[in-house]
């Protein structure tokens, strides 16, 4: 195995009592909000995020200190920083252990970004399913409250900061920063059209930042290590995508599915889905071979076996017909996974969580539903496949048809599962329905008119 | 005539709602959590509640009913069992046998996905993506991750949670 640099976004999981202050605090906790406020102006934090290259990684992996210069200037306030705590993506569970077992660490983070973007007032959007983050990142917060890393002038500085955690009620669509936005806003969570963007016009209508809850926690170590530290690791950019703005810093992966030891593991950017399940899952279970994996949640796609070699970066998964690398969620499937399973779970997900003001994402998630059931059950026809695909090249802001990337998050599985294994669906169709017949339900309407 | 109704929001639920109203600029931004605050107490968000979350945050009862009924949390018509159990059923459960565990705890309660047994202990729904895909196949009962669910385990659960 490779040397891999001591983790440090997961330096003190396991450890007793992480959570706690104290315990922080003995680990060079609050150091770097120390530094920040004593010795550095706001655009200094914003230019050393920038020179360290980090991508947010809440899964578009743009660039977080661009993205902070986008607020308006002058702007005579509030400013509202709205951390994305919802976490929903299947695979997904990494802010989940970092607001566990290293709320302060997240909490350093939020502080140091509202120090940034001079926002006075976060709201840590998350979501309901994490009980345990929301009884952890409490208490951390009111004992912020006591030392005063939190509310007026904190540590002596004109710097004033509140954060106020807000519950979320179960519907993936929250975690889009647009209907993050309106949920909090006491609305339905309907993604808004852009532009307006929110760093313009964001929460209750004023400049907003909307971040990750690892690219906050990241942007701690950045402040207390410096961009050259955060730049030593990972990969920089390619030189045959003009796109590509590098790929550094230490990252979550969230490994589960079909390996011997699931789990949430730091590495650098730019280890390969093959070295991340052999090197830190423990190989595919029960001695099996691997024949496909999800790289970064359900929504980027799917790489099959020949591909596992990868890196897992935000340029490379592209060239290999993958969204991107999305949450670095990987999902390993062994040889005996069915991918029409694999593409039914898929679609049953997108559609079940389109938020339907789109008609190609409401329309689109629940005709490809309907016709994954239907192969599943026996009736599919050849030419299934190829409606499949049609649906999964139209639906989605790639080509321009919908407000927010979900539709896109519902195509990438189809496409890569029908292109990549799509012998196997052919022979799943002749072998349950060779004749290609579609058995059609009578149309109830029409049976009681027959009947007069 | 008026007639005197029976508030369903008591006094300390009120409290707690209005003691929110200086986090946010808008009132309206304590939708979800007066909704939450309901249903923690109520299991359920009846309609009549409805109206009273209304007159606290100055909003018309259908902006209210509009929010709550988008989001996958809320029940209306009758609260849910005493114990409300989400199993996952997205992909590293479904690859691990989530699933199955669903389908099996159904059966054995006698219900379907979102019902609630007749005894009114027991909710069983399914939940997409828990965020513990490592513990897969897994189910969350009110703050309790149940881990590395078997269908032995599951069962046991719902005998237990049922007598
Ligand atoms: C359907 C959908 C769901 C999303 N869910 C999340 C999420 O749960 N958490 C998250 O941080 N970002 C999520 N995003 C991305 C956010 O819109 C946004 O890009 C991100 O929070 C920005 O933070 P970052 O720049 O720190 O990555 C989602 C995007 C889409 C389209
Ligand atoms: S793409 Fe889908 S989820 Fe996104 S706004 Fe449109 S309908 Fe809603
Ligand atoms: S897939 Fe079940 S918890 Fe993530």
């Amino acid at each position: 195995m490779p040397q891999r640099p001591e983790p440090v976004l997961l330096a003190n999981v396991g450890k007793p009592d992480s959570w706690t202050l104290r315990v922080y605090e003995q680990t060079g906790g609050y150091q770097a909000l120390r530094k920040a406020v004593k010795e550095m102006t706001p655009v200094q934090v914003i230019d050393v995020v920038k020179a360290s290259g980090l991508r947010g990684r809440g899964g578009a992996g743009f660039p977080t200190g661009l993205k902070w210069t986008f607020l308006p200037k002058d702007h005579p306030g509030p400013i509202y920083m709205c951390i994305n705590a919802d976490e929903s993506e299947p695979g997904t569970f990494n802010n989940r252990i970092l607001m566990e077992d290293d709320p302060h660490q997240v909490i350093e983070g939020i502080i140091l970004s509202c120090y940034a973007t001079r926002a006075t007032t976060a709201y840590l959007y998350l979501r309901y399913e994490y009980p345990l983050c929301w009884d952890r990142l409490q208490a951390a917060i009111d004992e912020c409250y006591a030392k005063n890393y939190l509310g007026k002038n904190i540590l002596g500085s004109d710097f004033s900061l509140d954060i106020f955690l807000h519950r979320g009620a179960a519907a993936y669509i929250c975690g889009e920063e647009t209907g993050l936005i309106e949920s909090l806003e006491g609305k339905r969570a309907w993604p808004r059209i852009k532009p307006p963007f929110p760093a313009v016009e964001g929460a209750f209508r004023k400049p907003t930042v909307v971040n990750n809850i690892e690219t906050v926690a990241c942007v701690k170590h950045i402040v207390g290590r410096g961009a050259d530290w955060f730049k030593s690791m990972g990969v920089p950019p390619d030189p045959t995508n003009p796109r590509d703005a590098g790929s550094y810093g230490p990252k979550l992966y969230c490994l589960s599915g079909h390996v011997n030891r699931p789990g949430c593991y730091e590495a650098p950017l730019g280890i390969t889905c093959r070295e991340l399940i052999d090197e830190f899952g423990g190989g595919v279970w029960k001695g099996r071979k691997g024949k496909a994996a999800i790289p970064g949640g359900i929504s980027m796609g799917l790489l099959a076996e020949q591909e596992f070699d990868t890196p897992l970066d935000f340029n490379a998964l592209g060239k290999v017909g993958c969204m991107g690398l999305g949450t670095a969620a990987v999902v390993v499937m062994d040889e005996s996974t069915s991918m029409v399973d694999f593409l039914y779970n898929s679609c049953r997900f997108f559609q079940h969580e389109s938020c339907g003001q789109c008609t190609p994402c409401r329309e689109g998630t629940a005709w490809s539903l309907r016709m994954l059931e239907r192969i599943r059950h026996g009736n599919g026809r050849l030419r299934d496949l190829d409606l499949l695909l049609e649906i999964g090249d139209t639906i989605g802001i790639i080509p321009g048809t919908t407000i927010c990337g979900l539709a896109d998050g519902a195509a990438w599985p189809i496409k890569n599962a029908i292109r990549k294994f799509r012998e196997e669906f052919e022979n799943y169709i002749k072998n349950t329905n060779p004749t290609g017949y579609m058995v059609t339900e009578p149309v109830p309407a029409l049976v009681q008119l027959a009947a007069h | 005539m008026s007639a005197t109704v029976e508030k369903i929001l008591t006094e300390e639920m009120v409290a707690e709602i209005t003691a929110l109203f200086p986090r946010y600029p808008t009132k309206q931004a304590v939708v979800l959590p007066a909704l939450h605050v309901v249903n923690d107490q109520l299991r359920h968000v009846p309609l009549e509640a409805i109206v009273e979350i209304a007159q606290l945050l100055d909003l018309a009862p259908s902006q209210v009913q509009d929010t709550l009924s988008f989001y996958g949390m809320f029940k209306q018509d009758r609260p849910h069992g005493k114990v409300r159990a989400w199993v996952c059923r997205s992909i590293s459960c479904m690859l691990r046998g989530g699933e199955e565990v669903l389908e099996h705890m159904c059966h054995q309660a006698g219900v379907r996905p979102g019902e609630t047994t007749n005894d009114g202990n027991l909710t069983i729904e399914f939940a997409e993506c828990l965020g513990a895909c490592e513990y897969a196949p897994c189910m969350l009962e009110g703050k309790n991750l149940h881990r590395n669910l078997t269908k032995e385990t599951a069962e046991n659960f719902v005998k237990e949670t049922m007598s």
